[in-house]
């Protein structure tokens, strides 16, 4: 690297280094002493890489330059702003037969959490106050899974988080009702910088229904940077909804990283509808025969927004099988990005992955940029990717008028199909149907759909 | 009901309807027949209102109204019904909640009160008894993967719900065998009636025998050459489609 780029990223990430110190000195804040070194390394590693720029291969088509331009306030107390029980009525899945926790800029609140009764031996609350407790568990699994990590916002949540949800199902426990974490952000101030962290460990034979949601108070560029690290053990089965919700303004970052057991299922539902620029980034590591992962994404765009899915499927063991369906609709001059590796290890024979990603231009503005990546060391697998970007089927819009349908009808019912592909493979009932309405909502409000002339 | 005259039409400069007439009223079967190419299906889809093709000459009535003019779900709304020869995969489309959306479509246009979930659901199913189709059928998305029988049934069932003046089977016969054959002629028979009209498109003669015509027409390079009952349809299959072209190119 030449000294000039190496400058650059120190001036860049300058404030957040200071900042770091800043919080060194406050000690308390950086919680229990044996995570110290964790944030110690994940700052070094955010030092090292810096911000990515469009120049970086895994970022080519998404600039965050405007994040980089805010000022950085991360929240490092909880917020003085209190909110009603009422008022979480106004957010998704506030009315959702489930457990709650309810996390407001990043800390949880405990007023808000709705806890009833767990199986015995199961773990739904904070992670900071888990990490005080030093419990084994935690201490195997957290940050257990970022090491060689190249993302600079997860070096960064690593430094900086405060707080997050801690999931932990014992052998054969099986949740009946999901487990709902409702991130609300109250976007004080311009450039309010957020780090929310869940570790959540599923062990052997227990099976996880859980929703993951984030929004906002005020529309203002603040940042949401989120990391998420799972652990699914052998023949566990874990499904699990990520809504990300945010304002319009505001911008939205967020990292999983799960880990698979032999025989384990595992289905991630993200849903990317706010945020003016978001970024959900996914590394799986299929680390266990028969295993299932599915992972099954929408993004829907308008304005200025632009929603980036970037996934690594590493199939580290031989029969395991992977499926990735992700679809897009963009309006406006909204821009949506797909990016899906899937690695194939020499070993991993028997290895059954497929990807597809579909894109739904509903605007001559509006873009798409998609990037399979198939990298496969193994010689008996079987591997298939397809992407299509494009406007609504020509064929389809003239057999439904055909039937007596006007054309902002057709559009309208064939733009529905598309994003209910992906809404109907949740499994779980009451969450589906919520996200249904959701989406069905969030689609009415695309200008180009809303339209009822031709 | 149906006037055309004249009609000549094209696509991207190339002409492939040379002036056809053809006059259609309430309670007739007709059916056109031609070889490949020879313009059956374009008629079909210009009728419809397909995009894509040029009309440069005639014109088209129905019920008086210019039928060129119309929107293709206008032209539904009017009472015209295009059975596809290659009906369109709809993924994520509900057979039923579409359905349901194109018959009080129709059902406004007519004056008609729209139907809830449950009347609909009721009258569809003595419909679906007309075309042989199992309960789940509605729950299905259009047409997705059904098979090639199953998607001319489904538009012969769409056919009985919407109740069209004037019914375009744009070669429903192709690609069935002789059992859906004979089911969907069967359907396509009870719906007929002296206020409604049906235009058969078709390239054999095997489905008028299940579905006996009025009159035959044969569409030859843009034109009909010929009309006549529905002997002609015979005479065509044992003789066939070389024998008008001989007969035409013989000095009168």
């Amino acid at each position: 690297m030449s000294e000039i780029t190496q400058e650059q990223v120190t001036q860049q990430s300058d404030p957040y280094l200071s900042r770091f110190e800043a919080l060194e000195k406050e000690g308390e804040r950086g919680g229990p002493s044996w995570v110290f070194p964790i944030r110690k390394a994940g700052i070094s590693r955010f030092a090292e890489l810096g911000f990515p720029t469009i120049k970086h291969e895994d970022w080519r088509f998404t600039n965050i330059r405007p994040i980089t331009e805010l000022p950085f306030l991360p929240v490092l107390e909880p917020s003085r702003e209190t909110i009603s029980e009422a008022a979480l009525n106004r957010f998704a899945f506030a009315g959702l037969e489930a457990h709650r926790l309810v996390f407001v800029d990043g800390f949880l609140a405990p007023d808000l959490c709705q806890i009833e009764s767990l199986p015995e031996g199961a773990i739904v609350g904070s992670l900071a106050e888990q990490l005080k407790k030093e419990s084994k568990e935690v201490k195997d699994h957290f940050a257990g899974q970022i090491n060689g990590e190249e993302n600079a916002f997860t070096a960064l949540n690593t430094a900086f988080f405060q707080d997050g949800a801690f999931i932990y199902l014992p052998k054969g426990t099986v949740m009946e009702k999901p487990i709902h974490l409702l991130f609300i952000s109250t976007g004080s101030e311009r450039g309010m910088t957020t780090h929310p962290r869940n570790l959540i460990i599923a062990e052997p034979h227990s099976e996880l229904k859980l929703v993951e949601s984030y929004a906002g108070l005020n529309d203002i560029p603040y940042l949401t940077n989120a990391v998420t690290e799972s652990v699914i053990a052998d023949e566990a089965h874990v499904e699990h909804c990520k809504l990300q919700n945010e304002p319009g303004e505001a911008f939205h970052m967020a990292s999983l990283y799960s880990h698979q057991g032999r025989s384990s299922r595992f289905h991630f539902h993200p849903i990317a509808m706010g945020a003016h620029i978001s970024r959900n980034t996914i590394r799986t590591t299929l680390d266990g025969e028969g295993l299932e992962c599915v992972l099954n994404g929408l993004y829907l765009t308008y304005g200025k927004q632009l929603a980036d899915n970037y996934m690594t499927v590493d199939h580290a063991k031989p029969h395991g099988e992977s499926h990735e369906y992700f679809n897009g609709v963009m309006d406006e001059k909204s821009h949506g990005v797909f990016h899906g590796r899937i690695l194939v290890r020499p070993h991993s024979q028997k290895t059954d992955a497929k990807q597809t990603n579909k894109n739904i231009l509903l605007s001559g503005n509006a873009v798409v940029n998609a990037k399979p990546q198939l990298e496969i060391y193994a010689d008996d697998v079987k591997c298939t990717h397809g992407a299509t970007c494009g406007q609504l089927s020509d064929d389809a819009i003239f057999y439904l008028r055909a039937r007596g349908l006007n054309y902002p009808t057709a559009r309208r019912m064939l733009t529905h199909a598309f994003a209910g592909e992906i809404v109907e493979r949740i499994r779980m009932d009451t969450v589906r149907e919520e996200l249904d309405r959701l989406v069905w909502d969030r689609l009415e409000q695309m200008p180009r759909l809303a339209q009822t002339a031709e | 009901m149906l006037e055309i005259k004249d009609l000549k039409a094209g696509v991207e400069g190339t002409s492939i309807l040379e002036g056809v007439n053809l006059s259609v009223k309430a309670g007739e079967v007709h059916a056109i027949m031609g070889p490949n190419g020879s313009g059956k299906s374009t008629l079909a889809q210009i009728l419809a209102g397909r995009d894509g093709y040029e009309v440069t000459g005639g014109s088209a009535t129905f019920e008086g109204k210019d039928l060129l003019e119309l929107e293709p779900d206008e032209r539904a709304k009017e009472g015209l019904f295009l059975a596809f020869q290659y009906p369109v995969e709809i993924p994520g489309v509900n057979s039923s909640y579409f359905l349901k959306a194109a018959l009080n479509e129709v059902r406004k246009h007519r004056g008609e009160p729209e139907m809830d979930a449950v009347e609909f659901l009721q009258f569809v199913k003595e419909k679906m008894k007309l075309l042989d189709l199992r309960e789940d059928f509605l729950k299905r998305p259009v047409n997705e993967g059904f098979s090639g029988g199953e998607k001319k049934r489904n538009e012969i069932f769409q056919m009985a719900v919407l109740q069209p003046k004037l019914a375009i089977l744009d070669e429903t016969d192709s690609g069935l065998d002789i059992d859906a054959l004979k089911v969907v002629s069967s359907g396509v028979n009870r719906l007929k009636s002296q206020d409604n009209a049906q235009l058969i498109i078709t390239h054999y003669q095997r489905l008028l025998n299940y579905i006996v015509p009025d009159y035959v027409h044969v569409l030859y390079q843009g034109q009909i050459i010929r009309s006549g009952g529905k002997d002609l349809a015979l005479e065509l299959e044992e003789k066939g489609y070389d024998w008008i072209n001989e007969e035409r190119s013989q000095p009168a």
